[in-house]
């Protein structure tokens, strides 16, 4: 089994301000970090290399710096890595990240499963994967919080608001996965040992054969014009007094009353 | 700090802060109240760290000297007494890397990489500092078995140990020549584990008596040969007092961070403590001394590293790095003013720590009788 996993370097969140003023990410002197939820995914190709057997590729589109992840990545077990880097790729939205990344997984072809964090805790759309998995035509699973390979079949169970449902897909599939999935592992001193002897590669747009209106600016339909804090201080708090019976009465009162109920 | 670590060695190293600030700093306080705490020791053992620096072919990850330095200064800065009790399992198990028979290598060093507890017994009621003038006795009987009869005092991770490297006397007419050391495994009969210490600091190490009642070890017990047993434990403690001078680095490191975040926050006289100046002087010391701890520290452990001696360099370490700690620790203390005598407060505790650095694996006096004899021999 070949399992591509696709993994992105983020500004740790606990450190991101937005400048008040420009509204725009104050990135300075914050931290990189593998994005979190991309752990998970890396976890879970292990568990399916331990139990199965298999050549997990770990693939980052970025800066050279984006590297670093992409070394970790080797640390937690991966067995190669792919780094997209070109000025070409730079400022891509969701549409052109995930086309730059189809062009990877074809390029590297014999993939079984493509995994991903369910999202990026930078960007937050969750859009990636999913995009990745139409560029290339196969099913997509979002939301796994279980996963497992049985016969040619990813089964995975999805929770949604109301149910837990079990749904399955025939191989090859991109599957995004929960952060409830797995408890991912610290890279052992062992596998840190090895990480850098394993195969790394580096590709440009023109290793990918990548058509460069598809990438980067020019591949981005979207674009950010402001970010905001969301105003603070406006809810509105109400108070209920009397005993807890009386407290619910009023409560579903006025639950009725805003039409919430 | 310029210091040249590999790209392992920082990988390593960001793994241990990430391990230490998840999992251990949350516990140290716990270790503190009720002791050694299994459940984390296991979990350190699962990350693979015990087994750092021994060979891959014993089922280590093969690093040398300075990335064990790393391990156990990243580990101090959550909790100094986990440190303390990895530290010394390391000396002792690295007796048997060092001085074993392919047999012994084969039998324990696999068992160290994954995490079992060892530990080393030298000191007893009677003599501490004085390590050669121990009474704890081994005599050979007709099968060819030692017998042990003694005890030991303070020993780290008695109670807890799997393994016990103890130092009895072979040969009395020989003085620190005729004493020999015995890898002994904790289900041994005879083997006593007497009463535990209720320690200022270092808590949440276990630290017990031992005594030993006609206690019989098979021939194989034997480490190296007969008479060895003080050069094993001498050349033990070069490395541990590594160690211990990286102990007192990341305490310290955890002490100050504490008091610069405190510092900045604290109000009196309409501004931040860190802004008076008597208080900023204190952080310029403590600054000053935190690099020369660390400098000193991975130098000995470089020169460890190289396959060098390195008695020198790791007595000054130890003797500097554990003084300054205790003295970075009570400055720390006296930043938090009153919250720092509270137990509310975890620069309490590290002050309790602190002091165990400056006697075990040989106390400040001891070390300079170490180093005024090297630099005056020479
Ligand atoms: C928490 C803890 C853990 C320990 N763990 C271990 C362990 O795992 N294994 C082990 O074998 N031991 C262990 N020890 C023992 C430790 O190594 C000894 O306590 C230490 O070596 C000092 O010996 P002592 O306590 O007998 O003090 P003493 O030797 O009685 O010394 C008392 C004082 O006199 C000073 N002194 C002694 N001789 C001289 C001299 N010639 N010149 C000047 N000053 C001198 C000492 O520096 C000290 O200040 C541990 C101790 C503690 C407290």
């Amino acid at each position: 089994m070949k399992i591509l996993v696709f993994i992105k370097q983020v500004p740790d969140t606990e450190d991101v301000k937005l400048d008040p003023r420009t509204g725009n990410l104050q990135r300075e002197g914050v931290k990189s970090i593998l994005n979190p939820l991309d752990a998970n995914a890396i976890e879970c190709a292990m568990q399916l290399k331990a139990r199965y057997g298999a050549t997990v590729v770990a693939i980052s589109m970025g800066p050279p710096q984006a590297d670093a992840v992409l070394k970790k990545a080797l640390a937690l077990g991966c067995d190669e890595s792919c780094l997209l880097s070109d000025r070409a790729f730079g400022g891509a939205d969701t549409l052109a990240t995930s086309y730059t990344l189809a062009k990877a997984a074809e390029k590297i072809g014999d993939y079984d499963l493509l995994l991903f964090g369910r999202h990026a805790t930078d960007g937050d759309t969750a859009q990636t994967g999913p995009a990745t998995a139409a560029w290339l035509g196969i099913p997509q699973i979002t939301l796994a919080t279980s996963l497992d390979v049985r016969d040619g079949w990813v089964v995975c169970t999805r929770e949604i608001e109301d149910r837990i449902e079990t749904v399955r897909a025939k191989l090859p599939t991109a599957v995004t996965v929960c952060d409830t999935i797995n408890e991912p592992e610290y890279p052992t001193p062992k596998n840190i040992m090895k990480a850098l002897k394993k195969p790394r590669y580096v590709w440009n747009a023109a290793d990918l054969g990548a058509d460069t209106r598809l990438t980067g600016i020019p591949g981005s339909p979207s674009s950010t014009k402001t970010v905001f804090e969301p105003p603070k201080g406006n809810t509105d708090t109400r108070y209920f007094e009397g005993s807890p019976a009386e407290i619910a009465v009023q409560f579903v009162d006025m639950l009725e009353r805003e039409h919430a109920l | 700090m310029l210091m040249r670590f590999t790209e392992e060695q920082l990988m390593i190293r960001d793994m241990v802060r990430e391990f230490t600030e998840k999992e251990v700093a949350p516990r140290d306080k716990w270790m503190d109240e009720n002791g050694f705490d299994r459940a984390l020791y296991d979990r350190l053992c699962t990350t693979g760290l015990t087994g750092v620096h021994f060979p891959e072919e014993y089922g280590g990850a093969g690093c040398d000297a300075v990335t064990s330095t790393i391990v156990i200064h990243e580990l101090s800065k959550g909790s100094a007494s986990l440190a303390l009790a990895l530290d010394i399992s390391w000396v002792a198990s690295d007796m048997i890397l060092h001085h074993g028979t392919q047999t012994q290598k084969d039998k324990y060093l696999p068992l160290a990489a994954e995490g079992k507890i060892f530990a080393f017994g030298l000191t007893e009621a009677s003599a501490g500092s004085d390590a050669a003038r121990i009474q704890t006795t081994a005599v050979k009987d007709a099968d060819g078995w030692w017998v042990l009869n003694g005890g030991k005092s303070w020993i780290t991770n008695s109670g807890v140990a799997d393994y016990y490297i103890l130092m009895a006397i072979t040969d009395r007419s020989k003085g620190a020549k005729g004493i020999s050391a015995f890898i002994v495994p904790k289900e041994t009969e005879g083997l006593i584990i007497g009463k535990h210490e209720e320690k200022m600091g270092m808590r949440g190490s276990s630290t017990c008596e031992l005594s030993f009642d006609a206690m019989r070890l098979p021939p194989d017990a034997l480490l190296s040969s007969e008479g060895m047993g003080f050069k094993i434990a001498m050349q033990g403690l070069d490395g541990g007092r590594i160690s211990v001078a990286a102990i007192s680095c990341g305490l310290a490191e955890h002490a100050f961070e504490l008091a610069k975040a405190y510092a900045n926050e604290r109000i009196t006289f309409g501004k931040p403590i860190a802004k008076h100046q008597a208080i900023q002087f204190k952080f310029a010391d403590m600054a000053t001394d935190l690099t020369a701890m660390q400098m000193m520290t991975y130098n000995a452990a470089e020169v460890k590293a190289s396959g060098k001696r390195h008695t020198l360099e790791a007595a000054e370490a130890k003797l500097f790095c554990s003084t300054r700690c205790t003295q970075i620790c009570l400055e720390c203390l006296q930043i938090h003013g009153g919250n720092g005598y509270s137990k509310e407060f975890d620069v309490e505790r590290f002050v309790r720590d602190s002091k165990l650095l400056e006697i075990g694996e040989g106390t400040s006096e001891i070390l300079r009788m170490v180093i005024g004899g090297t630099v005056l021999g020479k």
